[in-house]
Order: structure tokens, then C-alpha cells, then sequence
């Protein structure tokens, strides 16, 4: 591949720089609340569930932007012998995955804000800007809420597993350079 | 029976002659349309809590309020922040100790008028045997025979050693609590 098709091919770089930095940002963050969820009551856990919020609602914000910035900068198509190549399955699969992720990256952490909202903890950002609640405190809708944080939460982790398991198969197995466009690397 | 009841008679006479004038009546609270809530914040979030259980001893004269004596009792068990989890922390030791520690008391020790409906008390407050002076502004309303007391105070809640220990850092929980009451009392003169 032409170093000029190959550019055409790419993402944009904010799109890569997004891209990457969410990315670690919600592994990093799943994996915070998975550990926190089971601390015992401490002054510990009341600071981790407060950093939780305060990176989920950051992380939110980022997608925002990420969402704005790709309806200007679409993704770039599959390349023709890539998408050739796929079963019809495969080509569900990655449109499904890509719709599923986008729609968690917004579901979660609304969830979790509705929940800390309804269980009557406000979310105060950076521990100085108190944000609006989503529901009104009420013990019962904050117990109806709350495990389905976790669960949407579950839900990405198991497509976020996909999309690398995915990209890992055209990097290793198919080695058709698909990776290409979303590396850091230019 | 028969020897009792001009007995009886006579008390029952003093009896009324003394409590409608309100002069040395003592005060009822109605607990049921009374409240005492107390604010915190929690890493910027506010907390705001109630004591669900109270009883108040008031001796107040309108006419003489300088004179007046009030004396209050919380159980501190009652404590209540609304959610289940911290709801389980607040009676252990390094909080409210509600073991060795059932009740906070307040007995005043001055009230001061300052006219139009509101006072200045001045009393000791005691929390897990911690006994601090507070100044309390108190503003009463009175309608339907029903006097109602609000006001609102800020104590450092160190000062009376709640949030022992790890909890102690004021980084995690403020040391500021605003308390906040609402108390309804029946059978005081009219202002």
C-alpha cells in the first residue's frame, strides 16, 4: 500500500488520539470499579468511589467530543479486499460491536450518575462543581438503578473483548494490515 | 374514695389555674412535626442526615424568656443519612459510639431576646461525653396554639470527636456540620 492511499485510509489523528486515550481510560477504569465495588466501608472507598465518578464523568465528557468529532470525520471505509474478504457475519458483527460500544460509552456512565443521583450523592466534580442530579433522590429507583451499572458495565468489557479479539485476528492471523489506520504511529 | 376526692378537687383547681396562664408552664413538644438535620459534605458532596429520635424539656416563659430553661436529648442511634451503608457506620465507635454514648444532650444556660421572635441560646452541648459551648439562633413563629422553633447552628464535629481515627481527616469529611432543627411545641404564652 501507497504511502498516499494508506494516508486516505487512516483515521484523522484526533480521531487515533481519541481513540487510544478512551481506550485506556476504560479498561482502566473497569477494572478500578470492579476492585472498589468490594472494598469495605473506609475512607479509602468513599475517595475511590469518588475518583470513579469524577473520571466516568470525564471520560462521558471526552465521548462527547469523540462523537461530535467523528460525525465531521467519519471513519474510514473498510478497505475493498478487507471487506471482500469478510463473511456477511463478520460484517454484522463489526457494525453491531461499533453501534453497541457507542451506545455503552454513553449508557454507563449515565447509569452510574442516575444511581449516585437516586441513592442521593451527588456527583461533585473534582470535588468543587457540584453537578446536576439525573433523578431525584429516591431510595427506590437508586435500588432498582444500581445493579445495572455493573451490568451495562459487563456488557462493554464483553464488547470491548470482541473489538480486540477482532482487530487481534486481522493483525495475527489475517495479517492484512488493518491496524494500520488506527496506529499511533502514523 | 370519699376523703380523696376534695383533695383530688383542689389540685385539679390549682392545676388550672396555673396552666393556662403559660407563666411557668412547661412546654410539650410535638416530635412528629419536629426535625433535627444535620449537613456535611463528603469530598464536596453534600450529606445531609436526620436524628429520628429526640425529646426536648422546655420551660419557656414569653414574658420572661430570660428565665428560660431548655434541655434537650438526642439519640444518637437515631442518626440516619438515608442510605443503608453509611446508615451501619454511624452508631460504631469511631463515630457515635451509640453503645457507650445513647444520648447528645444540650441544656441552655442563657436565653437572650432580640426581639421580634428571636432569641440567642446559649448552652452547653454534649456529644460522646465531648461538652463544648454553643450559641444557638432560635426565631419562633406561633400559630394554631402551636409555637414553632427553627434555627440552624455549625459545630466541628472533632471537637466532639466524631470521625475518630481514619475518619478524623477533614479532607475526607468536613469538620463543619450544620444543624438544623424545627421543633413544634405546644402550650407556650403567646409572644
Amino acid at each position: 500500500m501507497s504511502s498516499e492511499s494508506n494516508a486516505k485510509n487512516r483515521y484523522h489523528t484526533l480521531s487515533i488520539v481519541l481513540h487510544w486515550t478512551l481506550g485506556a481510560a476504560l479498561v482502566f477504569i473497569f477494572f478500578f470499579g470492579v476492585y472498589m465495588a468490594d472494598l469495605p466501608f473506609s475512607p479509602q472507598r468513599l475517595k475511590l468511589f469518588n475518583w470513579h465518578k469524577w473520571a466516568g464523568i470525564s471520560i462521558l465528557a471526552l465521548t462527547v467530543i469523540r462523537l461530535t468529532w467523528r460525525a465531521k470525520h467519519p471513519a474510514p471505509p473498510l478497505p475493498k479486499k478487507i471487506e471482500s474478504a469478510m463473511p456477511a457475519w463478520q460484517l454484522a458483527a463489526h457494525k453491531a460491536t461499533h453501534l453497541g460500544l457507542y451506545a455503552l460509552f454513553f449508557v454507563v456512565p449515565l447509569v452510574g450518575w442516575a444511581y449516585t443521583s437516586a441513592a442521593g450523592f451527588p456527583v461533585v466534580l473534582f470535588g468543587v462543581i457540584q453537578l446536576p442530579d439525573l433523578v431525584a433522590p429516591d431510595k427506590a429507583l437508586a435500588a432498582l438503578i444500581k445493579p445495572w451499572h455493573q451490568t451495562t458495565a459487563f456488557a462493554m468489557a464483553f464488547l470491548v473483548a470482541m473489538h480486540i479479539g477482532a482487530a487481534l485476528k486481522h493483525h495475527v492471523i489475517d495479517r492484512d494490515g488493518l491496524l494500520q489506520r488506527m496506529s499511533l504511529r502514523g | 374514695m370519699k376523703l380523696h376526692t376534695p383533695f383530688a378537687l383542689l389540685t385539679l383547681f390549682f392545676a388550672a389555674l396555673l396552666a393556662p396562664t403559660g407563666a411557668f408552664a412547661q412546654q410539650k413538644l410535638v416530635p412528629t412535626q419536629s426535625s433535627i438535620g444535620f449537613t456535611t459534605k463528603q469530598m464536596g458532596v453534600p450529606l445531609d442526615g436526620q436524628f429520628k429520635k429526640f425529646d426536648a424539656q422546655i420551660s419557656f416563659d414569653t414574658a420572661k424568656p430570660e428565665a428560660a430553661k431548655i434541655a434537650f436529648t438526642v439519640d444518637t442511634g437515631s442518626a440516619t443519612l438515608g442510605a443503608p451503608e453509611s446508615d451501619a457506620e454511624l452508631p460504631k465507635a469511631p463515630w457515635f459510639n451509640v453503645a457507650k454514648f445513647p444520648q447528645a444532650q444540650f441544656q441552655s444556660s442563657s436565653v437572650k431576646s432580640l426581639g421580634s421572635g428571636k432569641f440567642q441560646v446559649n448552652g452547653k452541648l454534649t456529644i460522646k461525653g465531648n461538652s463544648k459551648d454553643v450559641e444557638v439562633p432560635v426565631a419562633l413563629a406561633q400559630a394554631n396554639g402551636q409555637t414553632t422553633a427553627t434555627g440552624q447552628f455549625t459545630l466541628k464535629r472533632l471537637a466532639y470527636k466524631i470521625g475518630e481515627n481514619e475518619w478524623a481527616d477533614t479532607s475526607m469529611v468536613a469538620d463543619d456540620v450544620q444543624v438544623k432543627f424545627k421543633l413544634v411545641v405546644t402550650g407556650m404564652g403567646k409572644l
